[in-house]
């Protein structure tokens, strides 16, 4: 199969392309940009005129509730997701049921969704067993079976002594730590940000220094152990400012934000929108703005969709009792847009971090379009608007605290090794 | 986003907190109450508003008080009354709160009186309901006690009818209380102009202050020359552990005596929502003197849960021109 996409302006932040090309690929592969090779003769053209060619999103963060959780999503609704979302590559959290803490787990996973033919899933493995935070996972086996890098999703390690050997395992053989930063005694029962929204509402509040302690332990033990961590979804300007320092410091540590966190504040929770209960917990304005400037400098390395699809009756009770998370994937895209608009950031830029950096925090191939590179290809129109609907979403999760808005950027098509696997 | 407590003709639709209401809705609120506080004093204790009416008192969330209360204005202005206590039967079963309240409505229940243990509780059923429906909040969480707080306005409106004139004091566990929040956003409105809260840190929320309160850690300073003192009820649980060490140190600190209201004003007067703490946040010596109004209050709150459940249902102002009461 040859297909050449043309008139497309090319988006390829890791080869600093932005450019009108067309790009030709063949038995799966980018054969090049700009001039056809010789002899190429497509099976399918696909005119991407007026539209924005890139490489297809990787996702750091997309819980697909499988296995266990299919009442609120499936491999293929997820996946299906992922692909009208331009994403052709994601990470999944361990917090299935069962956890993700035993390679026959992750093997059926790799293999279920390969089966699908959509979005590539990499899951990441449970550091601890059962995410009990005691004992260590087989990390070895883990990798082997699939596993790109390890996590205890939301769920802290509070013995400090087996987050330590825990990094030590792991960077004894170059594994990556994902780790959410937020100190659980003080996060406990938490479902707001400790801020004047939560103090008017009566709803209990994880206050910021939650995540700065957490931070603080993770940070310190990281430069003892010579770990390689990525922090998940940062939420506050502390953590923004002690990522940069650390950073500084020449420790070896990148992190993420999440999709949500750039646009919302605690104050997004109006009257108890349940839609807003997520964790981390939406913040202050001043949190976002630091967020998004550190997003903007470098210090926050990629943009996550944080997708966690919930069943509609689990998001019908009072807020604290409504289950945590939005749908995500399908939104991605058009979040890092406006963001990349408000703050006047360049689509080079800005698709860097939901691609290329992405990857490259996950070590796997994927987020460029080098020539002999898999052909993953995300096509899409920046300037068409849709609206965010339950029925404009694939994913079975339809709780968006977006819903009801007018987005630009809407995908048209989404290649994965060569293949057509989604077109609007 | 629309006000989910007003219809678009920015009438009372849902009463859910006192937040969010325009200073006029309160007003109405309490000039109506006062023309139900004659009602209890009639041969006949009853006036024919709500009659065909049929009002729910659902209660997710133990009382006594507030339901009696309740219960007792529906009835006064001849509804049907239901009282539910929820958590010993269908939720238990697994019900949700959705089913709960669907059933109740194919009933054909016209007003539903909640309480809940979680804060948006209230909110949560209003916006579920259909239109013809209306919601009273009677407590969700930590979040919000409408009909008290108006309850303590309309009290300290009795002995006190210059609210432009006031300092307010509230004293005691801000951080659990949907009273002080109510109460703080009730006197706020209604144009009170120095409202204190007093108590330690730790029963303080993040960014109190940015209710429009004073806020103040010595009892003393914080009662000096006030004019209302407003006591809230501490929970049992929350007397020993990481919030306060102990009952008799709390007492010793932030309780309510003699000594320490000698303080305020002389003719300063106690509020307190019940039920109380002798010896815990009052003094018995205090609750039963002659600057409580304590026992007014619990009075009063059934003419304000009268004119409450009234103007929701439409029916005060036909009330209030026969008896010839200006609303």
């Amino acid at each position: 199969m040859k297909i050449h996409i043309k008139n497309g302006r090319v988006i390829d932040p890791k080869n600093n392309i932005d450019n009108q090309l067309d790009v030709f690929i063949a038995a799966g592969k980018i054969l090049s940009l700009g001039q056809a090779p010789e002899g190429f003769v497509a099976n399918n053209t696909i005119d991407a005129s007026g539209l924005i060619v890139c490489p297809g999103l990787v996702d750091l963060s997309a819980r697909l509730r499988e296995p266990g959780d299919e009442y609120k999503a499936t491999l293929i609704s997820e996946l299906q997701a992922a692909v009208a979302g331009g994403v052709t590559s994601l990470a999944c959290p361990p917090d299935t049921d069962p956890v993700l803490d035993e390679p026959g787990l992750v093997e059926m996973l790799k293999h279920r969704a390969k089966q699908l033919n959509l979005a590539r899933v990499y899951p990441l493995g449970a550091l601890t067993r059962q995410l009990q935070g005691k004992v260590l996972s087989e990390m070895n086996e883990l990798q082997e079976a699939g596993c790109v890098g390890f996590s205890q999703a939301n769920i802290a390690i509070t013995d400090t002594q087996v987050l330590w050997r825990a990094m030590e395992y792991a960077a004894t053989f170059g594994f990556t730590l994902f780790l959410h930063a937020e100190e659980p005694f003080l996060a406990k029962d938490g479902v707001a940000h400790d801020g004047e929204v939560a103090s008017r509402l009566g709803l209990k509040g994880i206050p910021s220094a939650a995540e700065a302690l957490a931070l603080a332990s993770i940070l310190r033990i990281a430069k003892e152990t010579g770990a390689r961590v990525h922090i998940s979804r940062l939420s506050t300007a502390e953590g923004v400012a002690m990522i940069r320092e650390a950073k500084q410091q020449g420790l070896h540590v990148s992190c993420d934000v999440s999709a949500n966190q750039l646009h919302l504040t605690e104050h997004d929770i109006a009257y108890f929108d349940t839609n807003c209960h997520l964790k981390p917990p939406v913040r202050s304005q001043r949190d976002k703005d630091a967020l998004r400037a550190g997003l903007k400098d470098g210090t926050i390395d990629a943009i996550c969709s944080d997708h966690t699809p919930v069943d509609d009756d689990a998001k019908l009770a009072p807020f604290a009792e409504a289950e945590i998370g939005a749908t995500g994937l399908e939104l991605l895209l058009t979040l890092t847009l406006k963001w990349a608009a408000q703050e006047k950031i360049n689509l080079l830029q800005a698709i860097g971090l939901i691609s290329q950096a992405s990857a490259q925090i996950l070590g796997i191939p994927a987020g460029h379009l080098s020539p002999n590179s898999d052909a993953d290809i995300c096509i899409f129109d920046a300037n068409e608007y849709w609206k965010i609907t339950p029925n404009a979403l694939k994913s079975q999760g339809k709780n968006s605290p977006f819903n009801g808005l007018e987005m630009s950027g809407k995908v048209k098509a989404t290649l994965i090794h060569g293949q057509v696997v989604y077109q609007s | 986003m629309n006000n989910p407590q007003l219809d678009i003709d920015g009438n009372l639709r849902h009463l859910l907190s006192i937040e969010g209401l325009p200073k006029r809705i309160l007003n109405q609120i309490l000039d109506t109450a006062e023309s139900f506080v004659g009602v209890a004093e009639r041969e006949v204790k009853k006036v024919p508003l709500l009659r065909g009416k049929t009002v729910c008192n659902l209660f997710f969330e133990n009382s006594t008080r507030t339901r009696t209360t309740f219960e007792i204005a529906a009835k006064r202005l001849s509804a049907d009354v239901i009282s539910l206590n929820v958590n010993t039967s269908s939720q238990s079963k697994g019900e949700t709160i959705l089913d709960t309240v669907d059933n109740l409505i194919a009933m054909h229940a016209d007003m539903f009186v909640v309480r809940h243990s979680q804060s948006g509780a209230a909110h949560f059923i209003a916006k579920h309901v259909p239109d013809h429906i209306h919601v009273v909040n009677a407590g969700d969480g930590r979040h919000s006690h409408p009909t008290q707080g108006l309850l303590d306005v309309f009290t300290i409106r009795k002995f006190k009818p210059d609210l432009h004139n006031l300092r307010v004091a509230i004293i005691g566990d801000v951080l659990h209380s949907r009273v002080a929040r109510s109460e703080i956003h009730a006197l706020t409105t209604l144009g009170v102009p120095e409202v204190r809260v007093i108590a330690p840190k730790t029963l303080l929320p993040a960014h109190v202050e940015k209710l429009g309160v004073h806020v103040f850690h010595d009892m003393k300073a914080g009662l000096k020359d006030v004019d209302v003192v407003m006591m809230l009820r501490l929970q049992n649980e929350r007397m020993n552990g990481a919030l306060l060490p102990s009952a008799q140190e709390y007492f010793k600190t932030y309780g309510l005596t003699q000594e320490k209201l000698d303080l305020a004003k002389p003719d300063a007067i106690v509020l307190h929502p019940g039920p109380m703490n002798r010896g815990v946040e009052i003094d018995s010596s205090v609750a039963d003197g002659n600057q409580s109004v304590i026992l007014p209050q619990v009075t009063y709150g059934i003419a304000v849960r009268m004119a409450v459940m009234a103007i929701l249902s439409g029916g005060q102002s036909h009330f209030c021109h026969s008896s010839g009461v200006q609303v």
